[in-house]
């Protein structure tokens, strides 16, 4: 048994209809956590079930050994500390978006201080000028933001998300995103989010809990299952891996930003950012080459020696190769995508000490960057 | 207004006293059945609401029949009348109400449980979520949003209770100040010939059922929008 105070715990098991779900999970019960898998995989029936709004029998949930199912007991929705964001914002058309956000906050003195506040919601979701208006004179973004200033204000314990952003176009996704990663920056509350799309979760997951057919195929740290060659997503074709960065330096005269990571430095082309700040990062498994020796004439910035920790071939001509950065190969693990013929070319082998090189980084918005700048989402290379 | 004598104002004062009385009691009464058929998930709900709709196809005499039968001396009507020292609530003012209530219910749970049911489980979920008790889900988010239902309601309500003929007759009779309600009245005027009275009520009564339909499909399209 895992301790389970500092966790998110969760096995929902049941029969519905044609659909088995047997799903269970540790998570911790910090940062985002994303739902990941097909659409029908019953991500949103687990979400459901941790709300309460559906109860299937014989399964367990508890949040920092807070118990909310377990055998006989059973809290109902309403008296479970949750925050719950619908795929449509579901905003109650007979109030104004003000009444929405304050539905369900708490009205007793003893709340009046509550720890999230309707002056730092407003600002943090930009929803100043939509107080007086009703929900019918919203734009779909719009709503959707102020639905989550609703859950956020009902001073919940834990946020659940139910793909959020899939019923919005992509532009007015890319003006929620940042609005996401935000709340992610500033406020110390376990989100839930559940998505079938990769790029969210790229941008937003800490954790991961991988789904497929109503079962958990695995749950992690989101770097760990996305260098996982035995998981999909490695052998996806979009596989990629993120990192945290953090600025070391800037270099005004090139517009360029060096990022240390766990095991190597990164340049990456980006606006200025204070040294010290905290950077997502990603690097797609295609656009990481491999060489046996330290080019000297490259046009590529971005050179880090790496070991080859593991290869799977990935169909009859490509094989895809687990790296884990520095001389010592102690440092994070990268993905790159290589023919065959190459491999055999270089005479690659797994342990073997390689240089890997970047063609491209994509770096997420500074999360201290204008909210209203059209943004363009991960930065290309 | 001298024309208009007190044989005419009369049954108009006695018509919308009851038909007022009617819709109120119909309001707190279909409520909670609307709701059960809206949310309920029993299989036997359907014929709970089959029972409910019966008046809409049943002859007014046969629902009148029995309501007589239930509200006269040897039923629990008369029984009811016993406890203040009456023998039947047939011809009788309460008499009248009760059946009117019987009679006028599918107009008003019908539309109610239409409001509901278009509401759907998400606002209710949504207030759960928000912390909101069942109770409190109900007041502040399903009985507003239902309005327009009830407002529907009310009116069908309030105007198929104006219009019943048939049941009145066979419960209430014709008793002036008592059970002598508008539509039993036209029926009078024209059988002793006076035209005149007969006509100034039916204008009126045609009138205000122009005024209800009227409402009724404003209130719809509303609904329609609120529901888009």
């Amino acid at each position: 048994m895992r301790d389970v105070s500092r966790n998110i715990h969760a096995e929902f098991r049941g029969v519905l209809g044609r659909f088995t779900l047997d799903a269970s999970f540790t998570v911790p019960a910090t940062g985002i956590t994303g739902l990941f898998g097909p659409s029908g995989c019953g991500k949103s029936t687990v979400l459901r079930c941790i709300a309460g709004l559906q109860q299937l029998p014989g399964s367990t949930f508890s949040i920092d050994g807070d118990v909310w199912q377990d055998g006989p007991l059973f809290r109902r929705p309403h008296q479970r500390p949750i925050g719950y964001v619908f795929q449509e914002a579901s905003l109650f058309a007979h109030l104004s978006v003000q009444a929405n956000l304050l539905y369900g906050a708490p009205r007793d003195a003893a709340h009046a201080r509550s720890s999230i506040e309707f002056d730092e919601v407003v600002e943090l979701l930009g929803l100043a000028a939509l107080l007086e208006r009703s929900p019918r004179h919203l734009s779909g973004g719009e709503r959707q933001r102020v639905a989550i200033g609703r859950a956020l204000l009902s001073q919940p314990k834990l946020l659940l998300m139910d793909e959020p952003l899939s019923a919005l176009d992509r532009l007015t996704k890319d003006e929620i995103l940042p609005f996401l990663e935000r709340l992610h920056a500033r406020l110390s509350l376990p989100v839930i989010y559940v998505s079938h799309d990769m790029a969210e979760i790229e941008r937003l997951a800490d954790h991961l809990v991988l789904m497929r057919a109503g079962k958990v195929l695995a749950a992690g740290p989101l770097t760990t299952l996305q260098s996982d060659p035995s998981l999909p997503l490695a052998a996806s074709r979009d596989a990629a891996v993120n990192f945290e960065g953090t600025v070391e330096s800037y270099d005004p005269s090139y517009s360029l930003l060096t990022l240390r990571i766990d095991g190597g430095r990164l340049l990456v082309p980006s606006p200025p950012a204070a040294s010290g700040e905290r950077r997502r990062l990603r690097i797609a498994a295609g656009d990481v080459s491999l060489a046996r020796e330290h080019p000297h004439n490259t046009s590529i910035l971005n050179v880090l020696p790496a070991r080859i920790v593991s290869r799977t071939a990935l169909g009859a001509s490509e094989i895809l190769v687990v790296l884990a950065l520095g001389e010592d190969g102690a440092g994070a693990k990268l993905l790159a995508r290589v023919t065959r013929r190459s491999w055999d070319h270089l005479q690659l082998a797994e342990g073997l000490d390689v240089i890997a090189q970047v063609k491209g980084v994509a770096l997420a918005p500074g999360r201290n960057a204008g909210m209203h700048a059209s943004s363009p989402g991960l930065r290309g290379r | 207004m001298g024309g208009i004598s007190n044989e005419i104002w009369q049954p108009i004062r006695l018509t919308i006293e009851l038909a007022a009385l009617t819709t109120a009691i119909l309001l707190i009464v279909g409520t909670p059945i609307a709701w059960w058929l809206a949310r309920s998930k029993a299989s036997w709900k359907e014929a709970v609401a089959a029972v409910v709709a019966l008046p809409l196809v049943l002859p007014p005499t046969v629902l009148g029949f029995y309501l007589l039968v239930v509200l006269g001396p040897d039923g629990p009507g008369g029984a009811l009348a016993g406890l203040w020292g009456g023998r039947t609530l047939a011809f009788t003012f309460e008499g009248l109400v009760f059946g009117s209530v019987i009679y006028s219910m599918p107009f008003v749970v019908q539309p109610i449980r239409n409001a509901f049911d278009a509401i759907g489980d998400r606002p209710l979920e949504v207030a759960a979520t928000l912390r909101a008790s069942p109770t409190r889900a109900f007041w502040t988010v399903a009985i507003p949003l239902a309005r327009p239902g009830f407002l529907a309601g009310a009116v069908l309500g309030f105007a198929h209770t104006v219009g019943e003929f048939g049941i009145v007759l066979m419960i209430g009779g014709n008793i002036p100040g008592k059970t002598k309600v508008l539509s039993v009245a036209i029926f009078d005027f024209v059988e002793t010939s006076q035209w005149r009275e007969a006509n100034i009520l039916a204008a009126g009564m045609a009138a205000f059922a122009f005024v209800v339909i009227l409402t009724m499909m404003l209130l719809e399209k509303r609904t329609a929008r609120i529901n888009r």
